[in-house]
Parts: C-alpha cells; sequence; structure tokens
C-alpha cells in the first residue's frame, strides 16, 4: 500500500487539466503512439467536441520513481464546469491528494478557488502546478503571489509546467509520489469501498467504479451495498488501465472497478458504501455530498410509443450520472414523460445530448425552471418546480424563489458592465473585494431563476471571457412571480410555460415569441405565437406560411433523387412534435431560456 | 393524332408486354421511350444534366445506342410515345437521325399513332431541317427558347438569341408542325416580374400550343450555382418566386391554357404531353442512353453516368446499367403523392387504395382536412387535387 497514491487534478475550466493528463499517461508509457489520442480521459464524442470534461474518470499509472521503486499513481480526472462539482466532490473523497493547476496566463479563477475549497474540505494533501509557463502571455510571478495572497497557500512548494509542450512532467510525478500520502486502511479489516461512479456495459452489465478504503475484495465474494442491503457475487474485479484490466483482488488503498452482475441499476447509488455481506464494516463510510438538483425540466419521447424506452434509457444513464435524478410525469400537449432534476443549464444539455447520442431517443425538453416555494391561503407550503403545478394566483399568499450567492472574478476593466448585468439580474447585497491589483471579486446575491436563464452566457460576454464564475443556492426569498402561457395557434403548451417574475414577465413574453419565432420553421399555414398570463395576451408574434415548395422540373431522371430527399425530409419532420397542425422542433423548447444579447 | 384518357393506375409491367394486343384500348397504358443524345455543342451554365461536348463522337455513340436498344428489347416491346432529348438532340445531322429513327422502329414497335417528340435547340433548325424531321415521323418539337431577351439568355450561356428563337418557332409552323412546346425560364437574376409577363403575353400572343415556365433552379456542380454560392449574384427569395409562380399560372390560364402539371401549360387538353405525363402518373418507361432512367412499375434502373462506360460496357455486349433499386410499397407510395401532387388531375383516391389498400383520405384526415380549407386541395370526382396554389407547394404536400 506504500507504493500507491490516488490523486486527482482540479483546475479552472480550460486550464489545461485534461492536457495535462494525457502528459501523465504518456509518460508513465501504458499509452504509445498508437493508442494515444488527445484528451485520452474524455472518451464521449461530447467531451471531446466541446472541450470539457463531464464525468469522472480513473486510471491507474504504473510509475518508476526516482528512488528506483514503482508506484501505482490512480488518476481520477474530475470536470472543471461549475454544474459538476458534485462529480469533483466524490472523486476527491476518493483520493489523498490534489494537483491544484492554474493557468499561468489568467492566475486564479472563480473554480480555482472553488475547487481548492473542496479540497480542503477533504483534508487533501495539494499541490500547486502553474501550466501553460511556455505561453507568451504567461506571468508566473503574479500567479506565485495570487498562490500566496489569494488562495492562501504556501507557493514554496509549487511546480511550474507546460503540459502542451511536456515541461516539468517528472517532477509532477516525483511529488506525487513523494508528497502526496499513501493510503491508510488495513487489507484486513472488514471491506469499506466508496463507490464514486458507474456505468453500464451492454456485455457486462453494471460496472462499479470504486475506492477500497479498507479491506479486501476478490471474485466469489458476496457483497452489500449498504444504502439499501442488496446483495450480489463478484463476478470480476480489476484496475482501469486504458482498458479494464482483471485482478485477483482489489485492496485498502485501492481505485478500481467491480462487476457484480446487478442487473437492477436504480442499486448502485454512488456515493454508497460496498461491504462483505458476511463480515460487514461498522458503518457507512462519509465524504459524499447529496445530489442537490437546481434547474427541473421534463423530458418526453417525440412519438409517444418510445416511453418504455426511455425509461430504461433514464434508468441506465442514471447509474452513470449520479447527479441526474427524475420522476414520471406528464403533459397535456406532450403526453407522457419524466420530470427532471439538473446541476445546472449545461447539465441538462449534457443530459439531453448523451440521450441522443449514447442511448439514441428522439426526446423534447421542456423550459427548464428552478424550485419555487409558495405558501398558500390554507397556510400549507408547497414546492414547484414544474409550471404545470402552478397553484393559481388567486390561492397563493406568499411567492418565493430560489436565491444564490455568486462568487464573480474578473479584471477590473468590466466591473461596470458586470454590475450592470447583475442589476438587471436583480441582484442584491454586493460586496467587492481586491484581491490583487487589477483584479476584483464581486459578490451578489442573485435569484437563481435569472441565473439559470442566461446569466453564463452574458457574463462571458460582457467580460469577454475573462471573468469566472461559481455560485452556491443560499435560501429563498419573496418575489411577485406570475406563470407564463405560451400559445401555438391559439393552443396552450404546458411544456412551454414558465413561472417568471411580474416585473419581467412582459419582456419574458417577447423574448419566448421571438425566440419561438426563430426556431419554428415556417409551414404551409400562418401560426401565431402568443404570450399570456392568466388569460392576458401579453406578446405575440406570426411566423408566415411557406407558399412555393416545390421543384421545377420532375421528369424520368428526377424521380428517386426526389423522392429520397422526401424521405430525408419525413425523417426529419418525424424528430418534431406535432402540436395541433404545428411541428415544433425540439430547439425550441430550450431557446425559450436563451438570450439573443450576445 | 389519336387522345387517350389516361385514367388508370400503372399496370403490371408483365401485361404492357403484351402491348400489340391493346392497341387503339384507351384504358391501357402503354410505355413511353426515351433516348438520351447526351452532346452539347457548349454546356449551359445553369445545367446538371449529363452531356459532353465531344460532337464527333456521336457516329459511336449511335452504334453504341442501337446495340443498347437490342439489348434491352424485352423489358418493354411496344411504345405509343418516344421522346428524344438529351443533351442536344439537335446536334444529329439529318442522316444520324435518320438512321435513328429507322433502326428505333426496327427494334420496337412504335405505333403508328405514337407521340414522337424532339427537344431542339433554336440555333440548330432551319426550315430544310425541320422538313426532315416532320417526314422522319416526328409530330412534336420541344424548343429550347428558355428567354426571348438576349442579356438574359448570354447569363444563361445558351448559344442563341431572342431573334433566332423566335426564327425558330416559325419555321417549325412552316415545316407542318402543330405540336410545338417552347421551354421559358424565370427567376433569373436581373429578370423583373413584369419583363417576364411580356415574355408569357408574347409566347401567347404567338399561340405556341404548349409552354413549360420552369423556376432557374440552382444545381451546387453547376458553374452558375457555384458563382451564386460565391456570392456573385442573387437569386429571387421564395416569397418573389410564388409571386413568378403566381403570375404564370393566372396569367397563361386566363389566355386559354391549362396549368397541368408545376411547370407545364397546354391549350386545351390535346396539347397535353403525352410522353412526360406517364412519369407524373407513374407509368413505366424505358429510358437508352448514358444516364438515362427506366422504370417498370417496381423498379428503376440509371445508366452508366459516363460515355467512355457506356461504350465499353455495349463492346463488352452488356446492359450499362449503374445501379437499379427494387421500389418498396412506402416508396412507391411517396412517388405516387408527390407526383400526383404535381399534377391538376391530383390522385385517384379510389386507385390509390387499390393499389397501396390504404385509404388516404382516412388516414390522413387531420392532415388535409386544414389544407383543403386554406384553399391548397380540393377534391373532386374521387381525385384529390391541388389547387394553383397547392401545386407550388407540392413537395411539402407529399410529406403528409
Amino acid at each position: 500500500m506504500d507504493y500507491i497514491r490516488n490523486f486527482s487534478i482540479i483546475a479552472h475550466i480550460d486550464h489545461g487539466k485534461s492536457t495535462l493528463a494525457d502528459r501523465l499517461i504518456q509518460f508513465t508509457g501504458i499509452s504509445d503512439e498508437r493508442t494515444f489520442k488527445d484528451q485520452m480521459l474524455d472518451n464521449m464524442d461530447i467531451e471531446r467536441e466541446r472541450g470539457i470534461t463531464i464525468k469522472s474518470q480513473a486510471i491507474t499509472l504504473p510509475y518508476k520513481a526516482r528512488d528506483g521503486k514503482t508506484y501505482s499513481l490512480n488518476l481520477i480526472d474530475t470536470p472543471g464546469h461549475v454544474d459538476f462539482s458534485y462529480e469533483v466532490s466524490r472523486a476527491l473523497a476518493s483520493c489523498e491528494g490534489v494537483l491544484l493547476l492554474i493557468d499561468a496566463a489568467q492566475g486564479v479563477q472563480a473554480q480555482t478557488v472553488a475547487n481548492l475549497y473542496l479540497a480542503m474540505e477533504h483534508d487533501l494533501e495539494i499541490i500547486p502546478v502553474i501550466n501553460k509557463i511556455d505561453l507568451p502571455s504567461a506571468d508566473v510571478e503574479r500567479v506565485i503571489e495570487q498562490i500566496d495572497d489569494e488562495l492562501g497557500l504556501d507557493s514554496e512548494g509549487h511546480l511550474k509546467c507546460s503540459a502542451k509542450a511536456g515541461i516539468g512532467i517528472e517532477e509532477i510525478l516525483e511529488a506525487i509520489v513523494q508528497r502526496i500520502p499513501p493510503p491508510k486502511g488495513n487489507p484486513e479489516n472488514p471491506l469499506a469501498a466508496l463507490i464514486f461512479d458507474a456505468h453500464y456495459d451492454a456485455f457486462r452489465g453494471t460496472i462499479i467504479h470504486c475506492r477500497i478504503m479498507d479491506g479486501t475484495v476478490k471474485s466469489g465474494d458476496t457483497i452489500r451495498f449498504m444504502s439499501n442491503s442488496a446483495t450480489y457475487r463478484v463476478e470480476e474485479a480489476g484496475h482501469f488501465l486504458l482498458q479494464r484490466e482483471k485482478r485477483q483482488a482489489l485492496c485498502a488503498g485501492e481505485v478500481g472497478y467491480i462487476i457484480a452482475g446487478v442487473k437492477t441499476v436504480s442499486d448502485v447509488r454512488t456515493g454508497d458504501t460496498i461491504t462483505l455481506d458476511e463480515n460487514p464494516c461498522s458503518r457507512p463510510l462519509p465524504g459524499f455530498r447529496e445530489v442537490k438538483p437546481v434547474v427541473f425540466a421534463s423530458i418526453y419521447p417525440i412519438a409517444s410509443d418510445d416511453y418504455e424506452d426511455l425509461k430504461t434509457a433514464l434508468e441506465k444513464y442514471q447509474l452513470n450520472d449520479a447527479s441526474f435524478i427524475y420522476t414520471k410525469d406528464s403533459s397535456a400537449a406532450l403526453g407522457q414523460g419524466f420530470r427532471c432534476g439538473f446541476l445546472g443549464l449545461l447539465h441538462l444539455e449534457v443530459v439531453q445530448e448523451r440521450l441522443e447520442r449514447e442511448y439514441d431517443q428522439s426526446i423534447i425538453l421542456s423550459v427548464p425552471s428552478v424550485r419555487y416555494r409558495f405558501t398558500l391561503k390554507d397556510g400549507s407550503v408547497v414546492y414547484v418546480d414544474n409550471p404545470a403545478h402552478y397553484p393559481g394566483s388567486s390561492s397563493i399568499e406568499l411567492s418565493e424563489e430560489p436565491y444564490i450567492r455568486a462568487n464573480l472574478m474578473l479584471p477590473e476593466r468590466y466591473l461596470g458592465a458586470v454590475m450592470k448585468l447583475c442589476m438587471e439580474k436583480r441582484g442584491a447585497n454586493s460586496t467587492l473585494n481586491y484581491p490583487s491589483p487589477g483584479r476584483v471579486e464581486l459578490i451578489y446575491e442573485l435569484p437563481l431563476a435569472e441565473v439559470i436563464y442566461d446569466f453564463y452566457d452574458r457574463f462571458k460576454s460582457v467580460t469577454q471571457g475573462y471573468g469566472s464564475f461559481d455560485y452556491e443556492v443560499i435560501d429563498y426569498r419573496e418575489g411577485q412571480l406570475a406563470l407564463l402561457d405560451i400559445l401555438v395557434n391559439g393552443e396552450r403548451v404546458d411544456a412551454l410555460s414558465q413561472i417568471v417574475h411580474r416585473d419581467r414577465a412582459r419582456a419574458r413574453g417577447l423574448q419566448a415569441c421571438e425566440r419561438l419565432k426563430e426556431e419554428i420553421p415556417r409551414q404551409m399555414f400562418k401560426i401565431a405565437i402568443q404570450g399570456a398570463i392568466g388569460g392576458e395576451i401579453i406578446s405575440r408574434t406570426t411566423i408566415s406560411a411557406f407558399r412555393k415548395d416545390v421543384i421545377a422540373k420532375c421528369y424520368g431522371g428526377d424521380i428517386s433523387r426526389k423522392r429520397k430527399l422526401l424521405e430525408k425530409q419525413k425523417k426529419g419532420k418525424k424528430r418534431m412534435k406535432m402540436i395541433g397542425q404545428v411541428s415544433i422542433p425540439q430547439s425550441a423548447f430550450l431557446s425559450v431560456l436563451k438570450s439573443d444579447a450576445d | 393524332m389519336q387522345k387517350r384518357v389516361l385514367t388508370s393506375p400503372p399496370g403490371q409491367a408483365g401485361k404492357i408486354k403484351e402491348g400489340n394486343a391493346y392497341r387503339g384500348c384507351a384504358e391501357v397504358q402503354l410505355p413511353g421511350l426515351y433516348l438520351h443524345i447526351p452532346f452539347c455543342a457548349v454546356k449551359c451554365r445553369y445545367c446538371n444534366f449529363f452531356s459532353v461536348t465531344k460532337i464527333p463522337e456521336i457516329p459511336r455513340f449511335l452504334q453504341a445506342l442501337f446495340k443498347e436498344a437490342l439489348l434491352q428489347r424485352g423489358v418493354f416491346d411496344s411504345f405509343d410515345t418516344l421522346y428524344i432529348g438529351g443533351g442536344t438532340p439537335s446536334l444529329l445531322s439529318p442522316f444520324q437521325l435518320s438512321e435513328l429513327i429507322s433502326h428505333l422502329r426496327k427494334t420496337y414497335d412504335i405505333f403508328e399513332d405514337a407521340e414522337v417528340t424532339m427537344e431542339v435547340n433554336p440555333a440548330d433548325v432551319g426550315l430544310p431541317v425541320l422538313e426532315h424531321m416532320r417526314a422522319l415521323g416526328i409530330n412534336r418539337l420541344n424548343i429550347g427558347v428558355q428567354s426571348f431577351d438576349d442579356t438574359l439568355l448570354s447569363f444563361l450561356g445558351r448559344r442563341h438569341d431572342g431573334s433566332q428563337a423566335i426564327q425558330s418557332i416559325m419555321a417549325a409552323r412552316q415545316a407542318g408542325f402543330d405540336h410545338i412546346g417552347i421551354d421559358l425560364i424565370y427567376g433569373i437574376p436581373g429578370q423583373t416580374r413584369q419583363a417576364w409577363k411580356k415574355a408569357l403575353e408574347y409566347a401567347a400572343s404567338l399561340n405556341i400550343p404548349h409552354l413549360s415556365c420552369y423556376q432557374l433552379t440552382l444545381e451546387s456542380d453547376t458553374p452558375l450555382g457555384k458563382s451564386c454560392a460565391q456570392g456573385l449574384f442573387k437569386i429571387p427569395d421564395d416569397d418573389e418566386l410564388f409571386g413568378f409562380f403566381m403570375d404564370t399560372s393566372e396569367f397563361l390560364e386566363s389566355s386559354g391554357y391549362t396549368h397541368y402539371e408545376v411547370s407545364n401549360f397546354a391549350l386545351g387538353k390535346s396539347f397535353v404531353s403525352r410522353h412526360n405525363s406517364k412519369y407524373w402518373r407513374h407509368i413505366p418507361y424505358l429510358g437508352l442512353g448514358p444516364a438515362a432512367h427506366s422504370f417498370d412499375g417496381g423498379k428503376r434502373w440509371e445508366n452508366v453516368r459516363s460515355l467512355e462506360c457506356y461504350f465499353q460496357r455495349l463492346e463488352r455486349g452488356e446492359r450499362p446499367v449503374e445501379s437499379c433499386e427494387v421500389l418498396t410499397n412506402e416508396e412507391l407510395q411517396m412517388e405516387t403523392l408527390f407526383l400526383g401532387f404535381r399534377t391538376r388531375a391530383g390522385i385517384d383516391l379510389g386507385a390509390f387504395s387499390e393499389r397501396f389498400g390504404v385509404d388516404l383520405w382516412a388516414s390522413k384526415k387531420d392532415f388535409l382536412k386544414p389544407l383543403l380549407s386554406a384553399g391548397h386541395l380540393r377534391i373532386a370526382n374521387g381525385r384529390l387535387q391541388p389547387t394553383r396554389t397547392g401545386m407550388a407547394l407540392a413537395d411539402a404536400l407529399a410529406l403528409l
């Protein structure tokens, strides 16, 4: 166990985490030129395309250190976006230390700070690493000052590297060996293993990713999940190299996988503790945070026949994304579906894309919402995250909406623009700090609904990408709320309804209409789109009908080609939802929440 | 020429083979024969039909074509329409043309009263040539006029001018052709709706019995398509093109023409193109020549799109077929719909249900009803017919 190190890399988005992981993998020689590709650990298409890490990934790197001994370095890669801090926390619970990666040109950013706090909560050894030192705009001295002043760490122990150019990689590996403590725990104790991730494999069923804290697990053992007492026989255990590699046993301190014929995917709850049925540990492991979704939306199959397929896909998907929750739901316009909770809008878009790409589902998402709290005239309190369940204004005594505390870091020159944006988003109780010359830290309390609405995009745009942002949900505050309905050709589409602040209602209604006008293609009929509050029309737009759609020449040699084009169009149309006579594309439902201000 | 009332749905290929037995029977649909003459003196800038400019290859091509005709014998043997298209068939010399016609008549049973159409370029046809064509039994001419305006003609890359266009029409009359059709194009950059209407008025004043009025279609693989993609010019938007379409239909119908297909107008039923109507009515056809398509009611095949390949295949005694698709029931239905919605006659609901076992009206009522009330469709004599605005939407209607 003295030769095991479990570590993670934490960083602000784009500070080079995946590239550094690639270099570490290459340096330790487990991947050769042929099998290597950029962003090795980001193996989902969507991660590569967006250049982000969404899922935690684990890999074991064999490393022969300068002391002549060979160590197993377990790297647990973590996501960088604020929506995925839960994934980070689970990964960190499985580590003894972290590399805190900071971009030499951009310096400390909001998530650098947020991730550092998370690591501190887990009491981990923190190694500051300054990356991209070869950039012309690198300012290493300034970053060293920030490590001291803004992060409160001892900058003495920092390392410098360029992951892209492969500079300083060996020093990092040495620091991992020397400074990160080996895992504690005793292979002889009763088994206690933390589930930090799981995924579904079409051939093997559920693959559990875990860190063994105490004890040993081997194939043939009967394991028990402590949260629900379900028991399974272990079929296989092993390590993650580039592929799964079977081992006799997994012992205290190790990171690896367990395959145990788990058919009921919902049995595996990430964050749960695995123990042995015949010799259980006394209590479950601490350290995992509960998932708290903040954004809610409903998912419907485009064809109602596909409901059962979607249900199965969601079950499997949830296994691989512990932060995603769902329950049954139904809509007058869209039929049977599921109400789902997400960590944020990016998370929602990622779920949508993964369901489509990996699970081959054609889905419609309703307009996302936060969870509101209403005190009714009869004294009862209800939480509403689905506009369809809006209680009706006459029965409401008090309306409240969730607020967040946003931590914004930005160069001073953007301060005016950001403050203006925060005011526009109903921000209050601001605090301003100057952690270092030229940089400001701005703290604002903002309604969460305003933040999921386009805040992140707008913030990035007004700070030209130099601002960073992190937030936590604080409490509920009173707000004048109203239900905004959208009517398409006079028919109310419940999946497009939103709960909005009364002062914003008209603007939101107009924006929703404009957005839908852009997203819904012209059809053979004129389409009227209206925004309404309590029966009163507050906004409207019209999509004019297209009047010409026919090829000029269609003779013997044109027929097959034309038919194939029409078949393609027909397929495209099947991917739209029919509301009355109107085909509404998927994108329309999310577009309502997007701003055109940038 | 004998008029045929084309009412029944396409029959089985097997039945058609016995063509002779049905001679004179108005109810039976005989297949059409199409010849693709893939030669042009110059390529027009908007055209993506298969053609080459190697005029000296024509004799070799004709020999290959005669071979193909022999090889394809047995698919269908009897035809009541023949259409010589291209390319530019009027590049054939009078001698080559006589040879072609006599070979075809030797190889196939082409009815005495068959509609025999030839496409001609106004630059190629003087009175003697036209009289020769008439003598060979060609009884319908389709003249590629495109426009009477010299500026627009040179924009399109045509090799004739407006006065040649007019002369060719006059000469065709003089040579004794009653059945004359001309092609005209609208939506050309720089062409106003007013100027287009003037061209229509002029054509109508000449009493030309058949007009094909095509919207300029930019194909991405043509010089015109490419220069449009580079932003060198702009074509009118859909609303503007709809305006052209409506002007055309309203004006020509008020002048006595029947708007019988999206782009085709005839001065009365007897001038409707019988050959082209077969395509829209899903009636079988045999196409000879490179890139020609054939359809036997259930499958469609396409000849190789290269003159060299065409030669090689036939020199080896093989049919020059590039690919063949057997159409599924759904595919046939889709074709019946989009072809049917192109024509004023529309879709015969009874025949549709008999052929596909689908009651179109009952199963698609939710889609069709609003289209009826919007005035894009109507139901008459058991047929679902597009109105004028419906024809402009034919492709969208087929997505029901």
